[in-house]
């Protein structure tokens, strides 16, 4: 590399991490303070992470939130893997270009177009086959099912593209059914890959606002429903220490997942060394 | 998944009605049911059709993701322009029905563009229309400016430190979006953080108001979509082919000329990706302008949103997202060009 980064790029790259970073650090601290009023000083307190865990309706909120979270990504990393799969692996067949613009046109597509049309449907559909009855968990894990696999795909279709296709073709040579291929091979292998889409998936749908106003029902109001109503009426203290605590879980999440992969693939690595060697 | 129980059941409404009703008392006349339909001529031609070319788990496997987004995907877009012609009215749901049976054989459609041509002539529709544009556009210039130097910063680095920056990158993304919005009222508003450390230090005696103006709406969507910029843009620069610099570098090319003839036309793909993914979210985003935004800062998201929740009226939403999805076809067009074409080179 004979290029060094001149103090420009330093400057902004500087400057672009402190964007980024200085709102959510401005929104830890500010949940430690004494004063009603967020912005004012007051003191260094918990209280309002102790008024957090009273308060039931967010932690009413959360839960129901958590399971549509699961439920969504366990479907969408499913659906999203067989399109992955499809994309990846099938060659060119009939519509593929129409699969896959629709499974990147909900990447893009502003929520509220996908929510309204979502909910539209939903009431089409009740009107024809009385199912599904009235909206709430069942229509909002829908929702999140249909625009957040779409993310998976793209994870598990570029996983696959950068794969070496070879393994799967010397064991099919040897015999092996498709289907057998799949679960012994490939899917040992884009594990990783399907593992970040399922996080990916739970994290779109824990944090989804928009869609979910379209088609929730009474009583099912999620998390973020819930914060956005909180932020209507001004801030507020304890938003300050949900968000803090929503944070704090995403940030050791993902560190987690993080240390995890390498620590696999180190492993992966390793055994690949060894194996080598060992046919020398 | 019942919606899947429904879609193998053969998909004619009066059958899925029939099992339905029967099949909640006695699952075992389901059952008998479901032998039924699979002893009927269409699915057994189907399945047979399918073991015929060999390729019946590979069509499960295509087929399964494909019918879920042409049913939650597609047919919904086509409810929204549906409804997008129909009249309002009162009751739930309120819109007219689009088709009527003027007699048991006669159908009777109705196109009403009533709803365009109210969105037309209203100039409030028509400011939100040009404000949202504008505002992307804008913020997607400014998120550009921002993220080009950082993908650069980060692609230049030593591969150690790559990851980390990546990953610290990536990591606001995962936290909610809606409260890193809120994080800015804190530090925008009149007596927020900004202005405290401003007046404190004596730089002004008057609080700037910044919350509620359209500079809020811009550095909302600039942070808010900061990563979606440099991802594409760093997957971009770390292709370029550093040869190529030196080169220029030896033929006595001055590296900012050479920035501009080289790095930047070989880096195409990333900003035209980048920007679209910047773009096409913003101009129909509703939570920067609702939460950041004045009264002046109309977008077309909160317009349908307001039309929806507020006003009620189902039909004026449909056309104004159909109305905003007209606009965005064609940034959406490009972006899945250049996708396709990345792809392509991977493989």
């Amino acid at each position: 590399m004979n290029q060094r980064r001149s103090f420009f790029v330093l400057t902004m790259m500087v400057f672009g991490f402190a964007f980024l970073y200085i709102p959510i650090l401005s929104l830890i601290v500010y949940s430690f303070n004494e004063s009603r009023l967020v912005t004012v000083w007051g003191g260094f307190s918990t209280k309002w992470y102790v008024a957090l865990l009273h308060n039931e309706p967010v932690k009413q909120a959360a839960w129901l939130s958590f399971r549509i979270a699961t439920m969504n990504a366990t479907g969408a990393t499913i659906l999203g893997t067989l399109a992955g799969l499809a994309l990846a692996r099938f060659g060119r067949f009939r519509s593929r270009s129409l699969l896959a613009g629709l499974t990147t046109a909900p990447l893009v597509m502003p929520e509220v177009i996908t929510g309204l049309s979502m909910l539209l449907l939903f009431v089409a559909m009740e009107q024809v086959f009385h199912w599904p009855d009235g909206r709430g968990i069942t229509t909002i894990t829908i929702a999140h099912i249909t625009f957040s696999m779409a993310y998976v795909t793209v994870v598990v279709q570029s996983r696959l593209a950068t794969l070496d296709e070879s393994l799967e073709e010397a064991a099919l040579d040897l015999g092996a059914r498709p289907a057998k291929v799949f679960f012994l091979i490939t899917l040992p292998i884009i594990m990783p890959a399907i593992l970040a889409g399922w996080l990916l998936a739970f994290t779109l749908s824990w944090d989804d606002l928009v869609i979910t106003s379209f088609v929730n029902g009474p009583g099912s109001s999620t998390l973020p429903v819930l914060i956005f109503s909180k932020m209507r009426l001004g801030v507020s203290p304890d938003i300050n220490a949900l968000a803090t605590v929503l944070v704090l879980i995403v940030t050791v999440g993902i560190v987690a997942a993080g240390l995890l992969m390498a620590r696999q693939q180190k492993r992966r690595d390793l055994d690949v060394q060894q194996a080598v060697a060992g046919n020398q | 998944m019942a919606i899947l129980g429904f879609l193998e059941s053969g998909g004619g409404h009066a059958v899925s009605r029939n099992a339905r009703e029967v099949g909640d008392s006695s699952p075992f006349v389901l059952t008998g049911l479901m032998a039924w339909i699979k002893a009927l001529g269409p699915y057994r031609w189907a399945s047979n059709r399918l073991r015929d070319r060999g390729m019946s788990g590979r069509t499960a496997v295509i087929s399964v993701p494909y019918l879920w987004l042409l049913l939650f995907f597609l047919v919904p877009f086509l409810i929204v322009l549906k409804i997008s012609f129909s009249d309002i009215r009162l009751g739930m749901p309120p819109y007219e029905p689009f088709v009527t049976w003027a007699s048991a054989h006669v159908m009777d459609l109705k196109f009403n563009f009533g709803n365009y041509a109210f969105l037309w002539e209203d100039a409030l529709y028509r400011n939100a229309y040009a404000n949202s544009i504008m505002t992307a556009g804008f913020s997607t210039i400014l998120c550009l400016l921002i993220g080009y130097p950082m993908a650069y910063g980060i692609a230049r680095s030593k591969p150690s430190w790559r990851n980390l920056l990546l990953l610290l990158v990536m990591l606001p993304f995962w936290t909610s979006f809606l409260l890193r919005v809120y994080a800015w009222i804190g530090i925008l508003k009149n007596n927020g953080l900004i202005n405290n450390l401003l007046m404190s230090m004596g730089v002004i005696d008057e609080p700037i108001v910044m919350l509620q103006t359209n500079f809020a709406v811009y550095l909302g969507i600039v942070y808010s979509y900061l990563p979606f910029m440099v991802l594409p843009l760093y997957t971009a620069i770390e292709k370029l082919d550093l040869t190529l610099l030196e080169a220029a570098a030896d033929l006595g090319c001055r590296p900012t000329k050479a920035f501009f003839k080289i790095t930047i036309p070989l880096t195409k793909g990333g900003i035209v990706a980048g920007s679209m993914l910047v773009f096409i979210p913003a101009v129909g985003e509703f939570v920067i302008p609702a939460l950041l935004g004045g009264p002046g800062s109309l977008m077309i998201g909160r317009v349908l949103w307001e039309e929806f929740f507020n006003n009620r009226s189902w039909p004026i939403a449909s056309a104004v997202a159909i109305a905003m999805l007209i606009l965005l076809v064609f940034p959406i067009w490009i972006l899945q060009r250049v996708q396709g074409r990345e792809m392509g080179a991977h493989r």
